[in-house]
Formats: C-alpha cells, sequence, structure tokens
C-alpha cells in the first residue's frame, strides 16, 4: 500500500514502528500538493518550511517516546481558521494579506497534538458558497472530475482529502459546508453537535450556525482527529462544559437493534433517483447488521432552507462589520474621507455573494422588517429543533442523502444564487437544530461520489462515529481513490 | 403668556471599575499610551470572541439591589450595529430588550426639603466605545481604543423631572449611590460618570408629552444644568415663535454655553439590534444574587436616617454628612473619638474642615487632616481650653504646620484665661482707659456693653473664657 493512500490510524501506527518518518510523510505529502495545485487549487498557502521543521520535532517527539497518537501525521487547514504568522484568508481578497497574531483554538490543540500543519486549504469567500466558486483565489476543481465543483464552503478541505494531498483537513459547515463537499468528493465529514468545538479564532460566518469539524477518509480517522479537537474552551463562551468521550473506544459497538429512523422530508421528489438507490443500498447494509428502519417526519424542515437564509445573512452582515479598512485588512488607496474609506474598502474586499449575504442581512434586520423575517425565522428554527428532539425520542439517528445529487459542473449555477442554495436542502437542518452530522461515500453515480449522512441527538458523535464505521468496516467506498491520485 | 412645564429624563453612563473589560482580559485603568489596553478581542480582530465579565455583572446587580429594582434572572446580550472608526467590531454589546436590572426608583430630595421620586426605568450593561483622537495628528485622525471594552451600566429614568435643578439633584444621587457601591470612581472628568438628557417642554397641564431633543455626552453637573437650562429656553423660544421642536441628536458647547444640532431623527442610525449569537443569555442564580445583597453596604438614605437620630443632626447636615461614604466615615469616627459633641463635630466638618479641602482641592479621604488630630482640636474646645474663635487660629495653624492641637496651642499660648483675678484685672484696665464710655453704659446705654467685651478679649488677646468674662464684666461695670 501507498504511503499516502494510508488512513491517519494507519500512518499513526507507522509512525510508531517507525516504518517512515514524519519528515518523510511531510515530503510524500508536499508534493502531491505541489502537483496537484495546477489542477485542483485545493489550497490558497502551503507552508512547506515550517511543517519541516514541525515534522523533525514531532519525529524527534517520536523518538523519544512523548508523542500522542497525531504526532507527526500531516493535516490541513481551512483558511478560515486563524494560524500565528501565517496568512488567514478566509478566502477573501478582503483578507489577502492578513496574517494572523495569534492561533486558533482548534489549530493550537492540533498542533498540540503533534500534527503537522502542510498549509491552508482553499474554501469560499468567507465560507459562504456551496461550490468553492465565490473564493477570491480561484475555484476548487473536484478531483474526480476537473471539469465538477468539489462544493463548498470546505471544496479546498474536501478535496485535499479526496486527493491525498493530506490524510486529513480541518473544514467549518455552517449551512452543510462540511458534509456537501464530503459527499461530492467522496470522502468522510463530520459536523459535531453546535459547542463541540471551540469557534474561538474560526473567523465568524453565521455565529449561532457556524460549527468546526474535520474531514478524513474515514470515521475512525475523524474520531481520532475529533477527539483532539473538541472540548470546552474559556475563550468561546458558547463551547460547552461537557467532557469529550474517547470516540475510538466505541467505533465497533453492535448495531443489533439500532433505531434508524427515515425522513420522509429526504426522500422527496428532488431527491436524484440514482442516488436514491445508493442511500437505499446503505440502508439495507444496515439492516443486515442488525438495524431496523422507520420512517419519521419532521414536518417543519422543508422551512430550513429559508430560515436559513435569512437568520445567516443576519448574523454574517454583523460580523462582517469589523472589515472596515481601519485596522487590518484591505484598505483602499487614497481614501477621501471616512465613508470614502468604508464604501471603497468593503467594495472591493468583498465578493458578490458576501455583498449579496450583507445585504439580505442587514435587510432582515432592519426597523419594520426585524419580526417578519429575523424573528420569524428563529421561531421557525425553534420547531425544526423541537422536529428533530421528537425524532429522536423515536430513533438513535437519522439517515439519508447529503445532497439530491452528485458533484455539478464548475459554473453551472453560479448565475441562480436560489438553485445554489436549494442544495443545502438536506444539510441546513442540522445547523438550525445544533445537532451532530456527518457524510460518508456510499457508491458511485457515473463514476462520481454519492454521500450518505447520518443525523445524531446532541452530542452523539459516538454513537454517530460508531454507526459511520461499522457501515466503512462493511464496504469499501471510502477507500476508492480518483484517477491519477491512486 | 403660556406657562411652560419642562420634561427630562436622564440616561446616566457608569464605567463600571473593574480590574478587566467586559468582554475581555485587558485592564480598564485610565491614561495609558493609546492603544496600550486593547488585546485582540477589543480590537476586534478575525475570530475572536467576547467572554462576559462575572465581576460586571455582579455590579450591575448591586445596582439593581440598591434602588431596590427588579433583577431578570434571564436577560440577553445585543448587538447594536453602526459603522464608526471608535467601534472595532462595526456593533456595540449592550442589552436591548431584556436588560439585567428592571424598573426601580431613587429618591431625591427638592430645595424646599420635600422628597420626589423618580423612576428607574431599567439599567443596563454594555460596553464602551474607543475614542477618536485629532490633536497633534495633522491631517489624519488617531483611534484609541484603551476605553474600548471597558463596562459600563446605563442607567435609564423615566422623564419624571421637572427642572434642571431635579436632574442635577437625580443625578448627584446616582453618583454618590455608585460610589457607595463601589461599582464606579465616579470621575467625571475622566469619563466615567456621564450623561444624556431627553428635553421636552409642553403647555402646562397638557398630558401629551412635547418633542424632545436629546443633548448628548454631559460630564458635569454645571454642564447638565446649563444644558438643561439652555435647551429648555431654546424650545420654547421656538414655540413661542410659531416654529416646531424636531426630534434630534444635540451637543452641548461648554465654551458658548449652548446646545447645537447634531444629527436629526432622519438621519439617526438604524442600529439592527438583535441577541448576540457570541453569548448567551446571562442567568442568573438565586446565590449569586443572595451573595451580592449580602455585600451591599448602608446606602446613604438610611445611613442619614441614622446620624440624625443617632447624633441628633438635622435631615440637612445628615445629608451633607452622608453625601459620600468617606465623608460619612470620617465623621463616625471624629464624633466617636468626641464623645457628646456629634454637632459641635459636624459642624467643624461642614465648616473649616471641608472649606479648607475645598480650597486646595483636597479629598477628606486624604489624609490632610485626620479625624483623629481634629478630634485633638474639637477636645479643647469642648473641655473650654480655647474658644471656638481662638479654634478657628489653632486649625489653621495645625493645617498649614501639621501639627497637633495641643502643641499649637501650648507653643502660641493660646490656652484660654479661666482665672478670675486676672480677667477681673483686664477688665479693670479697660473701665480706667474709657471713662467716658463707662460714663454713658451707667447712664444706660447698654449697647456698649459689646463695646467693653471687645476692648478685654483685645487686652488679652482673645483667650478670656467669653463666659466667665460676661459674668465678671456685668458685675464690675454695674460698680
Amino acid at each position: 500500500m501507498t504511503v499516502h493512500g494510508k488512513t491517519v490510524a494507519q500512518l499513526s501506527e507507522g509512525l510508531r514502528r517507525k516504518e517512515f518518518s514524519s519528515v518523510e510523510l511531510t515530503r510524500v505529502f508536499l508534493e502531491r500538493i505541489e502537483a496537484s495545485q495546477p489542477k485542483l487549487n485545493a489550497l490558497i498557502s502551503v507552508t512547506a518550511e515550517e511543517a519541516l521543521q514541525c515534522a523533525q520535532a514531532a519525529d524527534r517527539a517520536l523518538a523519544s517516546g512523548n508523542a500522542t497518537p497525531l504526532t507527526g501525521v500531516p493535516i490541513v487547514h481551512k483558511d478560515i481558521f486563524c494560524t500565528q504568522g501565517v496568512k488567514t484568508t478566509c478566502g477573501s481578497r478582503m483578507l489577502e494579506n492578513f496574517v494572523a497574531p495569534y492561533d486558533a483554538t482548534v489549530v493550537a490543540k492540533l498542533k498540540g497534538a503533534g500534527t503537522v500543519m502542510l498549509g491552508k486549504a482553499n474554501m469560499d469567500e468567507f465560507a459562504m458558497g456551496s461550490s468553492n466558486e465565490t473564493s477570491f483565489f480561484g475555484a476548487v476543481r473536484n478531483p474526480w472530475n476537473t471539469d465538477l465543483v468539489p462544493g463548498g464552503s470546505s471544496g479546498g478541505s474536501a478535496a485535499v482529502v479526496a486527493a491525498r494531498l493530506a490524510p486529513a483537513a480541518t473544514a467549518t459547515d455552517t449551512g452543510g459546508s462540511i458534509r456537501q463537499p464530503a459527499a461530492l468528493c467522496g470522502v468522510t465529514g463530520v459536523k459535531p453537535t453546535y459547542g463541540r468545538v471551540s469557534r474561538y479564532g474560526m473567523i465568524a460566518f453565521a455565529s449561532s450556525l457556524d460549527q468546526g469539524g474535520i474531514i478524513a477518509a474515514t470515521a475512525e480517522d475523524a474520531a481520532l482527529l475529533l477527539r483532539a479537537m473538541a472540548g470546552f474552551d474559556p475563550n468561546d463562551s458558547t463551547s460547552v462544559e461537557r467532557d469529550v468521550p474517547d470516540y475510538l473506544s466505541t467505533l465497533q459497538a453492535p448495531l443489533q437493534g439500532l433505531k434508524i429512523g427515515l425522513l420522509k422530508e429526504f426522500f422527496d421528489k428532488g431527491l436524484d433517483a440514482e442516488v436514491e438507490r445508493r442511500i437505499r443500498d446503505a440502508l439495507g447494509v444496515y439492516e443486515k447488521l442488525g438495524a431496523t428502519l422507520r420512517e419519521v417526519s419532521l414536518p417543519n424542515l422543508p422551512l430550513s432552507v429559508p430560515a436559513y437564509y435569512v437568520v445567516a445573512p443576519a448574523e454574517c452582515s454583523s460580523n462582517l462589520a469589523r472589515f472596515d479598512g481601519v485596522r487590518f485588512g484591505h484598505r483602499c488607496e487614497n481614501p477621501r474621507d471616512l465613508m470614502d474609506l468604508y464604501k471603497r474598502s468593503r467594495g472591493e474586499g468583498f465578493g458578490a455573494e458576501v455583498k449579496r449575504r450583507i445585504m439580505t442581512g442587514t435587510y432582515v434586520l432592519s426597523a419594520g422588517y426585524y419580526d417578519a423575517y429575523y424573528l420569524k425565522a428563529q421561531k421557525v428554527r425553534r420547531l425544526i429543533a423541537d422536529d428533530f428532539a421528537r425524532a429522536f425520542t423515536e430513533v438513535d439517528v437519522v439517515i439519508g442523502p447529503t445532497t439530491p445529487t452528485p458533484a455539478f459542473a464548475i459554473g453551472a449555477k453560479t448565475s441562480d444564487p436560489v438553485t445554489m442554495y436549494l442544495n443545502d436542502i438536506y444539510t441546513i437542518g442540522a445547523n438550525l437544530a445544533g445537532v451532530p452530522a456527518m457524510s460518508l461515500p456510499c457508491g458511485f453515480v457515473q463514476g462520481l461520489p454519492v454521500g450518505l449522512q447520518i443525523v445524531a441527538p446532541h452530542f452523539g458523535e459516538a454513537r454517530m462515529l460508531n454507526v459511520a464505521h461499522l457501515y466503512q468496516r462493511e464496504t469499501d467506498w471510502h477507500a476508492r481513490l480518483p484517477e491519477g491520485y491512486a | 403668556m403660556k406657562e411652560w412645564e419642562t420634561v427630562i429624563g436622564l440616561e446616566i453612563h457608569a464605567q463600571l471599575s473593574t480590574q478587566s473589560k467586559i468582554f475581555s482580559a485587558s485592564p480598564t485603568a485610565y491614561g495609558a499610551p493609546p492603544n496600550a489596553q486593547a488585546n485582540l478581542v477589543d480590537l476586534g480582530y478575525p475570530g475572536v470572541l467576547p467572554v462576559l465579565n462575572r465581576a460586571a455583572v455582579q455590579m450591575a446587580v448591586k445596582f439593581g439591589l440598591a434602588i431596590e429594582a427588579k433583577i431578570s434572572r434571564h436577560s440577553v446580550f445585543a448587538r447594536k450595529n453602526y459603522f464608526y472608526p471608535d467601534l472595532p467590531k462595526g456593533y456595540q454589546i449592550s442589552q436591548y430588550e431584556l436588560p439585567v436590572v428592571g424598573p426601580g426608583a431613587i429618591d431625591i430630595v427638592l430645595d424646599d426639603g420635600a422628597h420626589k421620586r423618580i423612576g428607574v426605568t431599567r439599567a443596563h450593561l454594555e460596553e464602551d466605545a474607543g475614542k477618536s483622537l485629532h490633536e497633534g495628528l495633522p491631517g489624519v485622525s488617531g483611534i484609541d481604543l484603551n476605553r474600548a471594552g471597558t463596562p459600563l451600566i446605563e442607567i435609564v429614568s423615566e422623564p419624571d423631572m421637572r427642572s434642571a435643578k431635579e436632574a442635577v439633584a437625580y443625578m448627584k444621587k446616582v453618583h454618590t449611590l455608585v460610589r457607595y457601591l463601589e461599582i464606579c470612581d465616579g470621575n467625571m472628568q475622566e469619563g466615567s460618570f456621564r450623561c444624556d438628557a431627553n428635553v421636552s417642554v409642553r403647555e402646562k397641564g397638557a398630558e401629551k408629552f412635547g418633542t424632545r431633543a436629546e443633548i448628548k455626552n454631559l460630564n458635569s453637573f454645571r454642564f447638565v444644568e446649563k444644558a438643561i437650562n439652555f435647551e429648555v429656553a431654546r424650545q420654547i423660544d421656538l414655540i413661542e415663535s410659531g416654529g416646531k421642536v424636531v426630534q434630534e441628536t444635540r451637543l452641548y458647547d461648554p465654551d458658548k454655553g449652548e446646545t447645537r444640532s447634531m444629527r436629526s431623527k432622519e438621519e439617526a442610525n438604524d442600529y439592527r439590534y438583535f441577541p448576540d449569537p457570541d453569548l448567551l443569555p446571562l442567568e442568573l442564580t438565586e446565590d449569586l444574587i443572595a451573595g451580592v445583597r449580602a455585600s451591599l453596604p448602608e446606602l446613604p438614605d438610611a445611613k442619614a436616617a441614622r446620624f440624625s437620630s443617632q447624633y441628633g443632626l438635622s435631615a440637612y447636615d445628615a445629608g451633607v454628612l452622608t453625601a459620600s461614604r468617606e465623608l460619612a466615615a470620617y465623621y463616625e469616627e471624629l464624633a466617636s473619638l468626641v464623645s457628646g459633641e456629634p454637632k459641635l463635630a459636624a459642624n467643624w466638618v461642614m465648616g473649616e474642615l471641608a472649606a479648607a479641602l475645598n480650597k486646595e482641592g483636597l479629598e477628606i479621604s486624604g489624609g490632610k487632616m485626620s479625624a483623629a488630630r481634629l478630634a485633638g482640636l474639637l477636645k479643647r474646645i469642648s473641655d473650654k481650653t480655647i474658644s471656638g474663635k481662638i479654634a478657628k487660629e489653632v486649625f489653621e495653624a495645625m493645617w498649614s504646620e501639621g501639627a497637633e492641637a495641643d502643641s499649637v496651642i501650648e507653643s502660641k499660648g493660646l490656652r484660654q484665661i479661666t482665672d478670675t483675678s486676672a480677667i477681673e484685672r483686664a477688665i479693670e484696665e479697660v473701665m480706667a482707659k474709657n471713662p467716658g464710655q463707662l460714663a454713658e453704659y451707667r447712664s444706660g446705654k447698654d449697647k456698649l456693653f459689646g463695646f467693653f467685651v471687645g476692648q478685654v478679649m483685645k487686652a488679652t488677646q482673645g483667650k478670656a473664657n467669653p463666659a466667665q468674662l460676661n459674668e465678671l464684666l456685668k458685675k464690675k461695670l454695674a460698680g
């Protein structure tokens, strides 16, 4: 087996057994990144020098026995996470040259666990997009077919793992930004419970929905990394003070008697028939493993897209106000006065999709519209959360498709934002309710990966990863690599 | 001529005396070099998040309990969105629909001694903004974010005040209260305590309020009074000459003594308030509230009432002596050291001592004249070693030389003459020197008694015991 084809768990094992050093591993992945950049554009920054230094330190730690399971494992961070001394662009011209003076908590935790950062993954600008086409640094291409999008906003992270430019990459999910690209790129992506992973140092899009997570090849790898990333952070008031379970120890728990809910609303007429067949096949695997299926309904779920596209822009309009050209980020040339400084710095620094959402958000929060839009959307959100809570009294997890279709062509949906927004139809509900959800590969349609989505109750990550892991023990969709990257 | 009634409501901003800022660990001390006390959170850097300072919450609760207001068990931080260079995040974290302190009231004393209750609508927690600097920076504006994120409580009154004097009395009362509670240093020059005044006028007897103007950022009691009085006159003039008051924000110019328009209602920001998703709702436990309640000091009104009954002081004197915690503590120490003379102690604290402190701009807690030292002087008045008049001379020497009363009395020979024969000798000398006056007195011109007292006092350098002198002089003059 090739080194780059190994999972994080296997690499961790190999490092301990001295089959290869962290420096060797780091070189392998840096070379793959370099070779892939012209084709995929998956990274915004590559930090080769720092990575090699870090790998040397990891090798010393491994030699002296001071290693964690992640010591020496190369990873990539989504460029939304602040990294001290390294550019953090958030995919925007606004932060084209912004060097963060501090590490995000997630970055610090993974650094502390001994991982080696190879670079920063491309993404939709400020995480606003479902195709990675809104990045100021150019679209990312899907490793399975470079004419297609990788999904978004964590398209860079998903492409990195799909092409094995790194065995894992951090990502964030506000409305599906981990799960949708994971599905379209044929990798495993986990969005934890809201509050499970610190948001400190993760540049905010919509604070009440944003959640950091991980994209990896397998559920086991995701469990390994999530264990290191999760936990209460005194710097994030919305992170939850609750112990992080050992997700690895429960991965093998049998699924006998597992109650799986099939959401009526997920199997609607928008769902591609071939995608549906792959999902039904996966459910068949679960039945063989001893699970029972039953239909559940979340009657308010169809309202999730409109509710989301009020709440998320509202929060974004306020969160992005700090990018004013005064203290950091893009500043226009020769401003005439304060108003000119604001208008041109923001006008030049932000792309079209970001502007669209700032405008929408500003509108829905305005006097006279607040009750009709923002307040109503928050009520709908409450109803959706209640729907999920009710469903989880009947079933242990909910399983369905991650996206209605496999990856679509670059440029296919850029002219109509609403069509683009509807790509998040199956994923947004989990963000609005704050529950954990993940996507894992469950087959192919015309050579393109299909994602299976598992949604669990609040803080049900251990069970969710267990359910995903046992499926991956029975199947090998997750081990397939795109042509040219095997 | 119509009769007009003034209606005033105040929004007081009091900076809370916490060690660190309301949402970050930066220190709040005043006077540091620009931006020395602004960390990444205060600068609104990408990715940073606010974490609420528990001490600020306790201080707000303390204020609420002190005015017997409703303390909200559940309150919410909201974002007030607007662009300004001194507002790094593009929004201020404040409280909007659900403030931590609900309705309460504060009693003020009017000039005629009557009490008036002023309603407090609410008090909420929020962060202060930074400052724009223009001096010494030609062509550019500087931004100092040291103040950004300093905790404030904004105390919003009902429109219950009817004159500038009432507004000042209310503001002073709040000022006293926050200093008693040790939640704000009350330093108005440094901006720790400031207010916005909402002012309108209406015809006497009218039900509806007139259109109001809001005067921003008044940072002295004098400015509050002057600005309101100017604004009231302006509004009355405007209406009487056929104009209409427009709802607007105005600034007070202390140099010109006038208010001028800053922005009209049409130009006002739409702040787009919404709950801050970075902060969970503030849930207060009964334990926290009980803990704060237990830490409440004796409050000014209660202390004044006790001073009246315990020391037999007038309501006015008790009010003056309890105006600050330090003053009250000083008085109580003095009164206990000079037992049996509480009124004497009160007169000296409010009279000579207050005047001397005032003249040099000193604080009573500064230690220039300790209660023990002043007590040394009052004891000598009390035991008649010196007269009240001589005591003032002794006080001056004590003040300027830092000496003890007894050593001043001894070194200057100011001990009162109580020796009857010595006083008699002095009287006889004066009588011998002024035969004409003596004759007039004896023929019925009683008023001349004062003349003889003065002459004897002069001859004894004021040291004759006044009571003895009176008695002996009457006898001698009678012949």
